[in-house]
Order: structure tokens, then sequence, then C-alpha cells
């Protein structure tokens, strides 16, 4: 009865997605459209860009209790708005400094370049990520 | 928020079983009727149907909403269709959002139905948090003037020209140099019709000329160029006399050049009668051989398929940097070569071994390849050339065939044979270079007056390869010709109809909307660092008189700006701080 109790309440991280509207959202669609099943951990932001993303937002969803933050772009070069993923790359740089200097494990954020045609590696990209954060356990801000 | 109390509906689409056999639809609408602001929530067999149309433009009557949700697929593919809907029952189409609760949920989480039910529900209260946001907003309508420029004078240029001309429209068609007709001038056949050039040059030259429609401005040169779709303002230069001209497109026929090897690769310039291809279309064109050479060896892939120049490296630069960038482009293509397959290298050496043979059918021809790249009816073609007796002999592409002079005043050329890994030795009177198709120089400035970016190739890049081969990143510039890329003569022709039809197709509708996701400057909080003018890759950004200024013709609305604004003093229309923020904050807790 305890086990099956323990069981039940096994650890299930909230994470956002924040998707460019050209590349990654189009291939977070094609994974649904080639039925390519992921886990129910993950809640997607449409963004036109990338670029878009201040790292407030990124610092508030962790305040708010995000246990990860995936952010996704086009592949380098092929940025719809030509350089905007370089912009957010470069942020992500400081970002991931920032949440050291907070005390909350850099690995909860991660940057990946998804293409309109890569739904198996979008797919594949929010299981590895669920797993990885269900290893570092919740947000520790949340706590508090 | 706009000032009238939210009052939202949301419409929660079973799409048949797709959605329906998944998520527990009917709980997702219970569920969606306890958000804040939601004032009727109804659920749909198919939204997108007649029916589910009908029901939301009846309901914002009914109910008075002033915002509108679908539940449904991807906005990508139907959000025309409901925020039209929205349009036609008086609310502004900005003020309809979507969830997509079929791509991102019930279609990847067939095996999970309550984990997806849940997820819907949360993915309904992210979209209803955004939606109390959502501000109306109206696209600008801009004119388009029906005038277009032509930059570049080869056969691209020509026929886009010619095609405006005959739709119609006024053109300047502008040409660096003091003739017209770009490298068609140098070449003395074409491939594979052995067609004289002259044939394909002259009745478009002569049509140009009596066309009432073009004005042709020879050695001149795009100096600076201002505005947006539909309203460009070009300053030509022909020396140091400058003219502005007003027009409401632009094709960019720029061309390409024939890559001319640095001094000593392949001992080209150390010898004579080492040559490039370009320079053996010329002396077959002017027809003036003393005597018939023994042996012609030519060499493929020379400067082309090596070397490696990448988008990032130029994109990286600021704009005030220009004449830096452009020596590290050269110096880098100098010293390792361009890293594409030019295409049109492998029919154009075959061309020319055929013209030797029809000439001296004594002369022995070699062609030294590490790959023949012939396709279509090019295959017939080098089969053509194997029947006349040129040799083909692939040799080993790492090991750099070495030239020398003999003794008697020839050349000999020295090899590795890749089928029997043996050096040979093969002595002759001229060496061709096959060379690739480059970037012109002047192309770098271009593209960054014109902000059209270049791709890692160096070549002006296209908006996307397949779908928008002629476009550009910046509406109302096409490309034609091999401004975007090595092309042979009958790809230019139809590429620059392609972009003449796209020029044409906007000046004919004399108007055009633009969306209205663009940036705001705040200017009480604006300090006119001038950082959103060194980022934008648009040029939307200007500063006067200390504070920074959107040109919303020119803004593309990807935000970059008000993520980098130091002041935060930009917003995104349609994407603001708070509307992405309400969206991050009911991802992640109840309230909103």
């Amino acid at each position: 009865m305890e086990t099956a109790k323990l069981e039940q309440k096994e650890f299930e991280p909230t994470i956002l997605a924040f998707c460019c509207n050209w590349c990654s959202y189009a291939g977070a669609d094609l994974a649904g459209t080639s039925r390519f099943e992921y886990p129910t951990n993950v809640r997607i932001i449409r963004v036109m860009c990338s670029g878009r993303l201040d790292p407030t937002f990124i610092l508030s969803a962790l305040r708010w209790g995000a246990d990860g933050v995936l952010i996704t772009g086009c592949h380098p070069g092929d940025c719809h708005y030509v350089q905007g993923n370089y912009m957010m790359e470069r942020r992500f740089a400081f970002l991931k400094e920032a949440m050291g200097q907070l005390g909350i494990e850099p690995e909860r954020l991660r940057l990946e370049w998804i293409s309109a045609g890569e739904g198996e590696k979008f797919a594949a990209l929010i299981r590895d990520t669920t797993q990885k954060i269900k290893q570092l356990g919740p947000n520790p801000l949340k706590a508090t | 928020m706009s000032e009238e109390e939210p009052k939202i509906g949301v419409f929660i689409c079973h799409c048949g079983v797709n959605i329906g056999g998944v998520v527990n639809v009917p709980e997702v609408v219970k569920y969606a009727k306890t958000l804040p602001n939601v004032a009727y929530a109804e659920a749909n067999i198919y939204t997108c149907s007649e029916a589910g149309l009908a029901s939301i433009k009846e309901n914002i009557k009914k109910q008075g909403l002033n915002r509108v949700i679908v539940a449904s697929c991807t906005p990508r593919t139907h959000e025309p269709l409901f925020r039209s809907a929205c349009r036609e029952a008086s609310v502004n189409h900005y003020l309809f959002e979507m969830a997509n609760i079929r791509e991102q949920c019930s279609w990847v989480h067939k095996h999970q139905p309550e984990k997806a039910t849940e997820k819907a529900k949360d993915l309904v209260r992210m979209a209803v948090a955004r939606a109390t946001w959502l501000e109306p907003q109206e696209e600008p309508e801009l004119e388009i003037k029906d005038t277009s420029l032509v930059i570049g004078g080869g056969i691209a240029g020509l026929t886009a020209a010619l095609s405006l001309a005959n739709q119609g429209f006024k053109v300047y068609l502008i040409e660096k140099d003091p003739v017209l007709g770009g490298n068609l001038r140098r070449l003395s056949k074409l491939y594979p019709t052995m067609q004289d050039t002259q044939d394909i040059l002259e009745p478009a030259l002569k049509a140009v000329k009596s066309s009432d429609k073009i004005e042709t401005l020879l050695s001149t040169a795009v100096s600076d160029a201002k505005g947006y779709v539909g309203n460009f303002k070009v300053t030509l230069a022909k020396g140091e006399e400058k003219r502005d001209v007003d027009v409401g497109t632009i094709v960019v026929a720029c061309g390409a050049v024939a890559y001319t090897p640095p001094k000593g690769l392949y001992q080209y310039g150390e010898y004579p009668n080492i040559m490039t291809q370009m320079q053996l279309d010329e002396i077959l064109k002017e027809g003036k051989v003393e005597k018939a050479p023994e042996r012609v060896v030519m060499i493929q892939c020379v400067g082309a398929r090596k070397g490696e120049i990448r988008a990032m490296d130029l994109a990286g630069f600021p704009k005030s940097d220009t004449a830096r960038l452009l020596g590290k482009i050269l110096k880098a293509k100098k010293e390792e070569g361009w890293p594409y397959c030019s295409k049109i290298c492998c029919m154009n050496a075959i061309k020319n071994s055929i013209l030797i043979k029809e000439k001296f059918p004594q002369t022995d021809v070699m062609i030294l390849y590490g790959d023949v790249r012939v396709y279509k009816e090019y295959e017939d073609f080098y089969s053509q050339a194997r029947e006349a007796q040129v040799k083909f002999v692939k040799h080993i592409e790492e090991i750099p065939p070495e030239i020398t002079q003999t003794p008697d005043g020839k050349l000999a050329v020295v090899a590795y044979d890749a089928l029997s890994g043996q050096e040979i030795k093969l002595p002759c009177d001229w060496v061709v270079l096959s060379t690739p198709m480059i970037p012109h120089k002047e192309e770098v400035l271009l593209a960054r007056m014109l902000k059209i970016p270049i791709s890692s190739d160096g070549f002006l890049m296209e908006a996307h390869i397949k779908l928008r081969p002629v476009d550009t990143q910046m509406d109302g510039i096409f490309l034609a010709g091999a401004a975007s890329g090595p092309k042979d003569v009958p790809e230019s022709i139809v590429s620059a109809k392609a972009a003449a039809a796209r020029a044409g197709t906007l000046m004919a509708n004399k108007k055009m909307r633009t969306e209205a996701l663009t940036s705001v400057v705040n200017e009480d909080e604006c300090i006119g660092c001038g950082l959103c003018e060194e980022i934008c890759v648009y040029g939307a950004h200007y500063l006067e008189e200390g504070k920074s200024h959107t040109i919303a013709a020119l803004c593309r609305g990807c935000g970059a700006c008000a993520a980098e604004c130091p002041r935060r003093a930009i917003s995104m229309q349609h994407y603001s701080d708070e509307q992405i923020l309400s969206q991050v904050k009911a991802a992640l807790t109840e309230e909103s």
C-alpha cells in the first residue's frame, strides 16, 4: 500500500518550452502529425523568434516554479530573422551563469535547435529533457 | 490591457476523434468556464466547419464576446480561418488566440488520456491568460509604387527588365559596366545546344533598347538604399554623379564572376598557357589560335568544393565593419577556395573540350576530375565528348596536380591517377583550370545596403530555398540569376522571369497590408543608446533627437530589440512582455 502511494507520487516536473514560430514550433507540430509520442510534462509557448526571449522571461519561469525551461530555435544560419538565434545563444550563456549564482542548477535550462522538419528530434528532445529534469528533482525555488 | 472588460469565448474542438478520442473535451469546457474573464465556452465537433465558424460569430454577438479562443489544431494552419471569422463578427482579429491541443497534445499523448486532458486544460488556461492581455491592432496599408529597379544588365537582368516592361511597369535597369550583357559577352557558345551566345544576347539587347518602359543606366551602381516594400528610395551613382530613384520593387540580378585563381595556385600566372575556362572561352570566341595545341589538360574543381566560410562569420560583424568583413571573406576564399560545387563547370569543360575537338581533331584533350557531375540531358553531352575521344581521368584530388615547364617551353602536368594509383606525367600545350562562379565582391556591400542576408556560400540568400526561391527576407526585393548562386543561362532566365512575376504581382495590386507585429518605442523610457539600431537586421530602428523610433513597414516583428533593450523601452505589438509573461505564469501556477 505504502509503495503504491509512493509510486503514485513520482515527481512529475513541469517544463516550459519556448518555440519559435518558424522552425521549432513547426517541428513540434510535425512531431504531432507524425504521431511521435512524448511525455506530457511540457507546456509550449509560441514566440516569433528565440531572439524575442528576454532573460527575465526565463528567470520568471524559474521563480514561478518551472522545473525546467527549454528554449528552441532555428538552426544556426536558418533563423527567419537572420540572427535572432545567435542573440539568444549569447543570452543563454549569461543565463546559465546567473542560474548558478542563484543556486539553481544550470542544467534546468536547455537551448536546442530544431528545424521545421525535425519532428522526431523534437519528440526525442522532450523525452530526454523530461528524463533529465526528473533526475534533478523539483526546482529548489519552489519550496521557498 | 484595453479599457474594455475582457469577455472571452472559448471554443474547444473535438476534431472528430483526433482530439476528442484522447482528451476529455467536455471536462475541458467545464474547466474553461471557471477561468477568469471567460464569459462563454462550448465544444464543437469541428470548430473549423461551417457550423463551428457560425457558432463563433453567433456567440460573439449573443454573448457580447470581445476575445475569442479556439482550442484545436495548430495556429500555423488554421489561425487565418478563425481570425477572419472574428473579423466578420466585428472582433479585431488580433483579439483571437489559439490553444494547440491536437498537434502538441492529443496526437503526441494518445496513450495518456488523463494526463493529456490535464495538459489541454493548462494550454487553455495559458491561452486565456494571454487573451486577457491582447489588444486590437490595425494593419498598416502601404502604397506600392509601380516602378521597378533592376540591378545588373546580364542575361538575368535583361530578362527581368523586359518581363516587367511587358507587364507595363516602368523599369530602371542599371549596369556597373559601360556595356550590357554580363558574362555572356565573354562566352563563345552555350552548352548543350552549342548555340552562339549572340543568338541569345542580341535579341534581348535590342528589345531592351527599343522599349520605352526601360531606362538603361550604364556604369552605374547603387550607392545607398532606403525605404521599404513599395517605397524604396535608391541612390544611384555614376562616378561622382548621383541620382535618386523612387521604386516599388527591386530585382537584384548582380550575377556572379568566374573565380580567378591567385598567382601560384596550379602555377597560374607563373607560366603562359595556363588559363581559366573563361579565358579559354574568350580564345575560342575570338578564334585566333595560331597553332593547334598537341594536348590540352583541363583540371576540374580548381578553388571549388574546398575551403569554408560560414554565414555565422558574416552575421557577427557589425554594420560599420563592412571593409574588414570584405577583407576577411576575400582572404579566406583566396587561401582556401570556395566550399560549394559550382554546378556548371563540368558542362562547361565538356563544351570547351568538344569545341577544341571540332576545331583541332588531332588535339588530345584530357579532363582531370574528382567527380563528373552531369545531370539530365547533360549525360548525353558527356557521352558525346567521350565519343569525340575526350579523355576523362579521375585523379586523386588530395594531391593537387603540379605543373612545370619543360625545356622546350611546353607544360607538363604531374597528377595521380585514382584508378591505378600511379603518377602520370602529361606533356601539354595548354592547361585549363575549371574555376567556380563566385559572388561579386560588391555583392557584400549591396547586400548590406538592401539588408539581404548572405548565404554560407557568400551569395545573396533567398527567403526559402524551396518555397520562396526568388524572394528575399526583405519584402519587395527579389533575386534573379546567379546572384543567389551559380546558374547557367536557362536557369538564369527562369529565375529572372520568376522574380519579375513576383515583383509584378506586388505592383499590380498597388497596395498591401503588413502584419501589425511591430516594435513600439516608449520614448519616456528610451535613453537613445542606439543598441536597437545596431542589432536590427532590417534597419527598422533609427535615432532622432536622442530617441529611437520604429519604421513599422521595415519591422518584421522578431522582437530582438525588445529583448535587448536595457531600459525595456521597446514593446512588441501582439507579443508584449505582459502577454508572454502571463502565459508563463499561467503555465506554472493556477493564478493568472
